[in-house]
């Protein structure tokens, strides 16, 4: 018994540095930009860069729309197939994990060759129209966390007999999604909310292929072109995939504390 | 015409039939069990009613109307469902309120409507509680309120009791037929469990593969069963194999000794073999005093007691066949061993007649 706990401390610690050590040498290398002391001078320079600015504010703005067409197209069909079409879940499975096996470069030329200027979808021709595509196409990225985390919060709470519950009371669908399912699964729905913005935030493919300012082009040629900088955004990118899956704890365990009470 | 009528309703799911020619009249105020083994269509006949699913054929119609088509958020039914089924997003007070505010009626009414209903049922301090902050018992009681806040015209309730322990299931049956009776609600009920549909019912439909076998009152439907199957199903049966000696006195012989049976032996002729039935309760152990004359007497030896509480279940093996029979529990007396010789009596009334072939 002893034995097997060091045994797992001794795992424990060598994953831990596994991670650890690596971040901790970019920070710490991200620190050393003024020569012969430690300073924020690397996170000084990308916090100033308007370049910076622009991309993160594009990729942060494409992150929410891709979570609003996210939840918009998965809650209702998590739904669906639960309450309606059961039979259908295999399918509807098998489909959403598509984007896990399909590399993101093979999806966005098939979006180049469907939607180029000259095609009847001409979704490349112009800037916003390109937005809207990147914004379809990171919902696709996003679409097996998305619906994982809804399909798995919907089993959670017996939807069907919640919504038969509800339209024997006399409600009609959109009372019963709005007043009883969504208020149900917005723990899920947060969780599959916060997957996405991380997956959104530091994707390259996509957004380089399709030629739109976001964050992760940007991240790719500050490391290409400068030495402390690409380390202090590493960090920052870090932070904001941490503080993304810490959210989702938070909210996660806020709702456990509140029913263990 | 019934307040309920439920006419030649079939159900079919691809190629299987659920429910076949279903027929019922059910009249205001009445409270009807619904009651049968797992998968007899039930709670089939009872979503039918409520709704959620519609009938390949036949018709429903409530209070005159019919509703045959109608969604479940027209039909003005209340249902408590097994699992609860209360809001988990919601305070008790809120799912009381639930329908009420669906329905757009105004503030103060469902403010005095859902105090109303959690002083009915005994709850009113529960009122700003989450359903996970309360018991099983006590969720159940809330998901009554809400079913019962709107004044529906008919009262489901589908296998309600089953969730909860022995002990709630008891008092928590009493409160229903209670309110039930006290608010007059025409209520259909559906359970597995005999005992709580004999014990609350004004009725009972005992279903079987898609039909009713037998429609009465949970007298008619404990003494005087109109086919094996309700028989066998409701309360406990020893059945016993004979052959007919004479069908019109109903003499039959089982094993080396003869009974009677009063009722007659339908189709049955001599040398037929046969099947009757004895409740437990219906036999008793002869104590060195013989029956009266005319009782039937079957002599063999206690083959196993099981000690029930107030009552000990004895039985009693006659050549090929078994008897169970009940006896009150008595402290103060020595209990039935196993392997002693005794007489089991009984009247030719008792004796329930289930088959009979060549």
């Amino acid at each position: 018994m002893k034995q097997s706990k060091i045994g797992s401390w001794i795992a424990f610690i060598i994953g831990t540095l596994y991670f650890i050590v690596p971040l901790i040498g970019t920070f710490e290398f991200s620190m050393r930009m003024k020569r012969g002391e430690y300073s924020f001078e690397a996170y000084r320079v990308v916090f100033s860069d308007p370049n910076f600015q622009q991309t993160f504010l594009y990729s942060t703005l494409m992150g929410l729309i891709t979570i609003v067409i996210g939840v918009v197209l998965v809650v209702p069909t998590a739904y669906f197939i639960q309450l309606r079409l059961p039979r259908l879940r295999p399918v509807v499975e098998f489909i959403t994990l598509l984007p896990l096996v399909m590399p993101a470069i093979v999806i966005v030329f098939g979006y180049l060759r469907l939607y180029n200027s000259s095609s009847w979808i001409p979704l490349t021709a112009n800037a916003r129209a390109t937005d809207l595509l990147l914004a379809f196409s990171y919902v696709t990225l996003a679409l097996p966390y998305m619906y994982r985390a809804v399909e798995t919060g919907m089993r959670a709470i017996d939807v069907r007999t919640l919504t038969e519950a509800a339209e024997v009371l006399g409600a009609k669908l959109p009372t019963i999604l709005f007043k009883v399912i969504f208020p149900n699964v917005r723990v899920a729905i947060l969780s599959g909310a916060f997957l996405t913005f991380a997956i959104v935030i530091g994707e390259f493919t996509m957004a380089s292929l399709l030629n739109r300012p976001a964050f992760g082009p940007y991240l790719q040629l500050i490391g290409a072109n400068r030495a402390y900088e690409p380390s202090a955004l590493a960090i920052i990118a870090f932070l904001i995939t941490w503080a993304c899956m810490g959210l989702i704890n938070v909210f996660g365990q806020a709702r456990q504390m509140k029913r263990s009470t | 015409m019934a307040f309920l009528e439920i006419n030649e309703v079939r159900k079919q799911f691809s190629a299987n039939i659920v429910v076949k020619g279903f027929n019922l009249g059910i009249e205001g105020g009445e409270f009807l069990s619904l009651l049968g083994p797992s998968g007899c269509g039930k709670t089939t006949v009872l979503r039918m009613v409520a709704g959620f699913e519609s009938p390949t054929s036949g018709t429903i119609r409530i209070d005159g109307k019919d509703v045959t088509n109608l969604r479940p958020n027209q039909r003005n039914v209340g249902m408590v469902f097994q699992a609860y089924a209360l809001f988990p997003n919601m305070t008790v007070a809120e799912n009381v309120a639930f329908g009420l505010k669906v329905a757009k009626r105004p503030a103060s009414e469902i403010k005095s409507r859902v105090d109303e209903m959690l002083q009915m049922i005994k709850l009113p301090h529960l009122a700003d509680r989450y359903p996970y902050q309360c018991s099983g018992g006590q969720q159940q009681r809330v998901a009554l309120a809400r079913a019962l806040a709107q004044k529906p015209k008919v009262l489901l309730l589908d296998e309600p009791l089953s969730a909860l322990d022995a002990k709630i299931r008891v008092s928590l049956r009493e409160e229903i037929r209670a309110l039930q009776k006290g608010l007059g609600i025409t209520t259909i009920f559906v359970t597995h469990d005999q005992e709580e549909a004999l014990s609350m019912s004004d009725r009972i439909v005992v279903m079987n593969e898609g039909r009713a076998e037998q429609v009465g009152t949970p007298f008619e439907i404990y003494n005087h069963p109109q086919t094996p199957f309700v028989a066998n199903f409701v309360g406990t049966l020893s059945v016993l194999k004979g052959k007919v000696l004479d069908a019109a006195s109903g003499r039959i012989q089982i094993g080396k000794s003869e009974i009677v049976a009063s009722r007659k032996l339908f189709q049955a002729n001599a040398g037929d073999t046969c099947s009757v039935a004895l409740r437990p309760e219906a036999a008793v152990l002869e104590n060195g005093h013989a029956a009266p004359t005319g009782h039937n007497r079957l002599a063999g030896v206690i083959d196993d007691v099981s000690f029930l509480g107030s009552v000990v279940r004895v039985r009693v093996k006659i050549d090929d066949n078994a008897i169970s029979l009940d006896t009150f529990n008595n402290p103060s007396a020595v209990p039935p061993q196993p392997g002693a010789p005794v007489v089991v009596s009984f009247t030719p009334n008792d004796v329930l007649v289930l088959d009979g072939s060549r």
